[in-house]
């Protein structure tokens, strides 16, 4: 353990890619993430590590796949209009299976919209931000701590699945400052991407076995292989018949079917006898949180799930807390993107969100509006 | 002859998807020759591509290689280079892919001389999507964006990269491969951002469409409206119009951005040590 400190939100994230090894940062100054690039900057040099801050968010999101395939572990910070930027390259990175991390901390949508005003709107852009179906993780933290955590995770998910990882974070968790007690790096449990003990002759970097990642040979150690983002058969070489693009685009999108208990990521609150449930992530489960014992000190059931892993939406685990609910919430500073998904995955209940896009958060007293507001209905 | 380059080739991979009489091969030959001439580690050498058809080429070569993003390639190279400064890094690109899209990278990876092989197979046109006009289409010429002669000016490819900072600047073309396998030497032997570009031809897409005649016809335009250099030097202006300079156009050396992160890293540690933390 380390001693007690006040760190930012984005601190703690930059804090938790150096304790999990990552070694090279690329990117671009852009509000609410800057801070990270600020740290990166300041602290990859002293354990060896790399910064550049590059021309464009483009280049930066290239940069770190670049760094990557020579078998370092690799973050680069963005927001919005920065996320959107990146996406080409993070379907490259999903097509070519290259570990790295994309940290997204959200603000207020779309196009400039409000730099500093609170968002939580690129639930979507996380999952389907890039063109054509693919396999992404997106983890979602509620507190300093938790972006410490959750950073570390994402690295490890990112070097064990070869997928991009994005770590939706939001204004207010990035720019919070609260009391915390880090754990030593030394206390981590760190995971570092298959590397292939082949010789190069036999070496297929794409032939998967039956954990459906393929083994990575690290740039410059003499497997000379080819990576690219087109349709490719088990050597990497580039094809365009049906049968191969398929057989690739299968493993593609199944590959993380195995492990979404590992993924899944959650914590509740109250729910064991809760009557109404409230899902919710980021900045708005603290809010769901308070909410809840608002609501229970004057006679109302209620609980949360607080959802840490946005992508691979945890279907099973949604569906079990909805169980036996009389009534379902959503609250999220958006329109409705994580209530769609829940909507896709629950039966009975009756489903409704507090939603919030003018740049403020949303209240416990809202949230306990709305519960009050549903239990006369149910 | 191929057989000298035979084993920095993925020869499976043949026969390569570009046109008859396309000069893409001739460059990508000069390339593999300028590898073999410098005896870099084969190992140690990756070769990275963006989109386009010159692009295509790292599929076929036998290092560790990248086909990256659409004008993307100098952005990842750069990545791979400063994770792993060790390594010699190349970059294959066109005219859309490095002037048109990645245009920006370009200029900046010069700005900051990062020791990369920038080599511009130059044919004038966007090939793969069928013959539009690319910032490196002359004046006039057609293309099928341009059907009444390109509106627009073009680049200077070479002066806008030494004005931004490249340390090694050179102009070869298809017709002049010893001269382009020399340039490329140089740029190999060049610590710090090395820029070629290497005026291919596209018989097909460009030259069908604006009377060049065939590949041949092509490389003897080369031969006609080439002039080196030191030639160009004691000409009037007025007798360059419409003519290609080729050889070294630039040299000179500055500090180059690994080695000054290296010495960065060095100088931290070093204080942080003094710090005694």
């Amino acid at each position: 353990m380390r001693k007690a400190q006040l760190l930012q939100g984005n601190q703690a994230c930059a804090m938790a890619a150096i304790d999990a090894g990552v070694r090279f940062y690329a990117g671009y100054p852009i509000t609410p993430s800057t801070e990270i690039a600020e740290f990166m900057a300041e602290n990859l040099p002293k354990v060896g590590g790399k910064f550049i801050q590059m021309e464009d968010e483009i280049a930066g999101m290239a940069a770190i796949l670049g760094a990557a395939l020579t078998g370092v572990k690799a973050i680069t910070a963005t927001s919005g209009p920065g996320f959107s930027l990146k996406q080409e390259n993070i379907g490259f990175a999903a097509m070519a299976e290259i570990p790295c991390v994309i940290v997204n901390v959200q603000r207020l949508g779309p196009s400039t919209g409000g730099p500093t005003a609170p968002a939580q709107g690129d639930v979507m852009q996380a999952r389907w931000g890039t063109h054509g179906d693919h396999p992404v993780i997106a983890l979602s933290p509620a507190s300093v701590l938790e972006s410490y955590d959750i950073t570390v995770q994402a690295i490890n998910f990112s070097e064990k699945f070869r997928v991009p990882v994005i770590i939706l974070l939001d204004e207010v968790i990035g720019h919070m400052r609260e009391k915390v007690i880090l754990p030593s790096p030394e206390e981590l449990t760190l995971v570092e991407r298959k590397r292939t003990n082949l010789p190069p002759a036999e070496y297929k970097p794409y032939e998967a076995d039956s954990t459906r990642i393929p083994a990575i040979a690290d740039f410059g150690t003499g497997y000379r292989w080819h990576v690219t983002g087109l349709f490719h058969d088990e050597n990497g070489n580039p094809s365009g018949k049906a049968d191969t693009i398929h057989k690739q685009g299968i493993r593609l999108l199944t590959k993380l079917d195995p492990y979404l208990e590992e993924i899944t990521l959650y914590k509740s609150y109250c729910t064991e006898d809760a009557e109404y449930l409230l899902i919710s992530f980021g900045c708005t489960a603290r809010s769901a949180a308070e909410a809840v014992d608002m609501a229970r000190s004057k006679g109302y059931k209620v609980g949360l799930l607080q959802l840490q892993t946005i992508w691979p939406f945890p279907e099973q685990l949604v569906k079990e807390f909805c169980t036996g609910k009389k009534a379902v919430i959503v609250p999220e500073l958006n329109a409705g993107q994580l209530r769609g998904e829940v909507q896709k995955v629950i039966t009975n209940q009756t489903l409704s969100g507090v939603n919030k896009i003018n740049g403020d958060l949303i209240t416990p007293e809202e949230i306990v509006m709305k519960i009050k507001e549903v239990a006369g209905q149910c | 002859m191929l057989i000298d380059v035979e084993n920095l080739m993925r020869s499976h991979r043949l026969p390569h998807i570009w046109c008859p009489g396309c000069g893409n091969g001739i460059i990508m030959k000069a390339i593999l020759e300028g590898i073999r001439e410098s005896n870099l580690d084969l190992d140690k050498t990756v070769i990275v591509s963006g989109i386009g058809c010159s692009s295509r080429a790292t599929g076929y070569l036998n290092f560790d290689t990248i086909h990256t993003t659409h004008g993307r390639a100098i952005a990842f190279a750069t990545g791979v280079k400063l994770a792993k400064p060790e390594l010699n890094v190349f970059v294959i690109t066109g005219d859309g892919d490095g002037a048109a899209i990645g245009g920006n990278h370009l200029i900046h990876a010069a700005r900051r001389n990062i020791d990369l092989n920038v080599i511009l197979f130059n044919n004038n046109i966007y090939g793969m999507t069928g013959g539009q006009y690319s910032p490196l289409t002359p004046h006039g010429k057609f293309a099928t964006t341009s059907p009444y002669g390109n509106m627009e000016r073009s680049f200077d490819i070479c002066n806008l990269v030494q004005a931004a900072g490249a340390t090694y600047v050179a102009r070869g073309t298809a017709f002049h491969t010893k001269m382009l396998i020399d340039l490329i030497k140089n740029a190999i032997s060049n610590k710090g951002f090395s820029f070629v570009e290497a005026v291919t031809m596209c018989p097909i897409s460009y030259g069908r469409r604006n009377k060049m005649g065939n590949a041949p016809d092509m490389l003897k335009w080369q031969r006609d409206n080439a002039v080196n250099v030191k030639a160009a030097q004691k000409m009037e202006p007025e007798k360059l119009a419409g003519k290609i300079i080729i050889g070294e156009l630039h040299r000179e050396t500055a500090p180059e951005y690994t080695e000054l992160y290296e010495q960065l890293i060095a100088r931290v540690r070093k204080g942080a040590e003094g710090d005694g933390q």
